[in-house]
């Protein structure tokens, strides 16, 4: 799963610039450009930023915007997935999708960790995805009305995110990259397993194969937009690129995924539903239409068909869960008293 | 819910023979729970066979700030390494 790091128009809603600021008095304007030049080099070198390293505040609010917003779409990533475990073909169908969401659950974990190093709490990041104050991939707000969905999410979304994200265990940020190396890792079973749905789907009965080209129509092009607006529109692209957070732009990456997934859908005998998309021998790519991006921004400010209903699933999971941390607390705190008066 | 878990860090041994190396952090309650969260969070795909969890309040780090003073005292010491000298062709062993 990955995050358009979008959401150029939101203030900064998190106390991470304050708090990460280097204790004892603020760097005067000729230390600080002394100290931007420094980091701006190690960038150059491709060395690595740790986390109680001297780091620009924009640099700190970028990553931590873009870390959260990853955590945030991989946990909300859970829910159209999980909607389809108790009503899995199979029972081996149901072991894998409890593994991949399982998964999801804990990328979101190592994401969150890795935003917690920046210096903002694991309880700020969660309040901002309930309150809707933060973002999460756009593609998490569709629905999954069969099976084949399961599938079509497994090859493409996930095949889209390994996109994405590959090139983010190169990122500037130790602990980022870090996660992102485990996550990828774990992000090839998910596409295969869904490439794996979609072929059983295309190989049986006519309405099968027909469930597997409906899913498709559905998830081209929302998949599509997942990796962000145009660079032309991309705010974040450039200064991202510079701190080498972002190795590729948007459209880049975008274009990739295309060439390798239209040899995929023609091998299951899929049609990919955009009436320009033509190999063009000359560049060595596939052409394709236009995105809507009155969708995509529609969708990702707070409008697709499912967002409302993806809150409130996370709401009543925090909320529903409340007494067993309170109760594990609890049990924590009477554990330590009675160690105490030992 | 006010009051945060307390934040972790976790460490793991992957194989017997090999030193545990830190992998990232989980929040828990106590000890215990946290390395039933790391189980969960970080050897899905049998990555250890060993955990260890320590508060991260309870780490004590040097300060990358002080970095140049702290490792400097080493840099200047290149006889420490075998490379340093000049041993004739015909002596062996050494």
């Amino acid at each position: 799963m990955y995050t358009q790091g979008l959401d150029p128009l939101e203030p900064d809603r998190t106390r991470a610039a304050r708090d990460g600021a280097s204790a004892g008095r603020e760097p005067s304007g000729a230390e600080l450009a002394e100290l931007e030049a420094r980091f701006q080099a190690r960038i150059d070198a491709d060395e690595r930023i740790e986390p109680k390293d001297w780091m620009p505040d924009a640099y700190r609010r970028t990553l931590i915007r873009q870390i959260s917003q990853h955590a945030h779409s991989e946990i909300v990533g859970m829910l159209p997935e999980g909607n389809w475990i108790t009503r899995a073909p199979t029972l081996e169908r149901k072991s894998v999708l409890i593994a991949k969401v399982q998964d999801e659950g804990g990328h979101g974990m190592y994401l969150y960790g890795a935003a917690e190093t920046l210096g903002v709490s694991r309880d700020e990041l969660v309040a901002q995805l309930l309150s809707g104050a933060a973002k999460y991939s756009s593609i998490f707000n569709y629905p999954t009305p069969t099976w084949a969905d399961v599938g079509a999410i497994g090859w493409l979304v996930d095949g889209a995110a390994i996109m994405n994200q590959t090139p983010l265990c190169r990122c500037s940020y130790g602990p980022y990259a870090r996660a992102m190396v485990r996550i990828c890792k774990e992000e090839s079973f998910h596409q295969r397993q869904g490439f794996d749905i979609m072929l059983a789907l295309a190989r049986g009965t006519p309405e099968q194969g027909r469930m597997a080209q409906e899913a498709l129509e559905r998830w081209w092009w929302p998949s599509l937009m997942m990796f962000g607006p145009s660079d032309s529109d991309s705010r974040h692209t450039a200064q991202s690129m510079r701190w080498k957070i972002k190795r590729f732009s948007n459209d880049e990456l975008r274009q990739h995924f295309i060439d390798v997934t239209v040899p995929q859908a023609d091998y299951l005998g899929l049609s990919i539903p955009d009436p320009e998309l033509r190999w063009d021998p000359q560049s060595g790519h596939y052409r394709f239409g236009p995105i809507d991006w009155s969708e995509f921004q529609r969708v990702l400010s707070g409008d697709g068909p499912c967002n409302r209903e993806r809150l409130e699933a996370r709401r009543r999971a925090e909320e529903e869960g409340l007494w067993v941390r309170e109760a594990a607390a609890a049990y924590a705190r009477k554990h330590q008293a009675d160690e105490g008066s030992r | 819910m006010s009051s945060q878990w307390p934040l972790y860090e976790v460490f793991i041994r992957a194989r017997s023979g090999l030193e545990h190396k830190h992998v990232g952090s989980v929040h828990a309650v106590d000890a215990r729970m946290a390395v039933e969260h790391a189980r969960d969070v970080y050897t899905r795909r049998q990555e250890g066979i060993s955990i260890w969890v320590v508060r991260s309040s309870d780490i004590v780090a040097s300060d990358p700030a002080e970095a140049d003073a702290l490792f400097e005292p080493a840099r200047d010491k290149i006889y420490r390494h075998p490379t340093f000298y000049d041993i004739p062709d015909e002596v062996k062993n050494l």
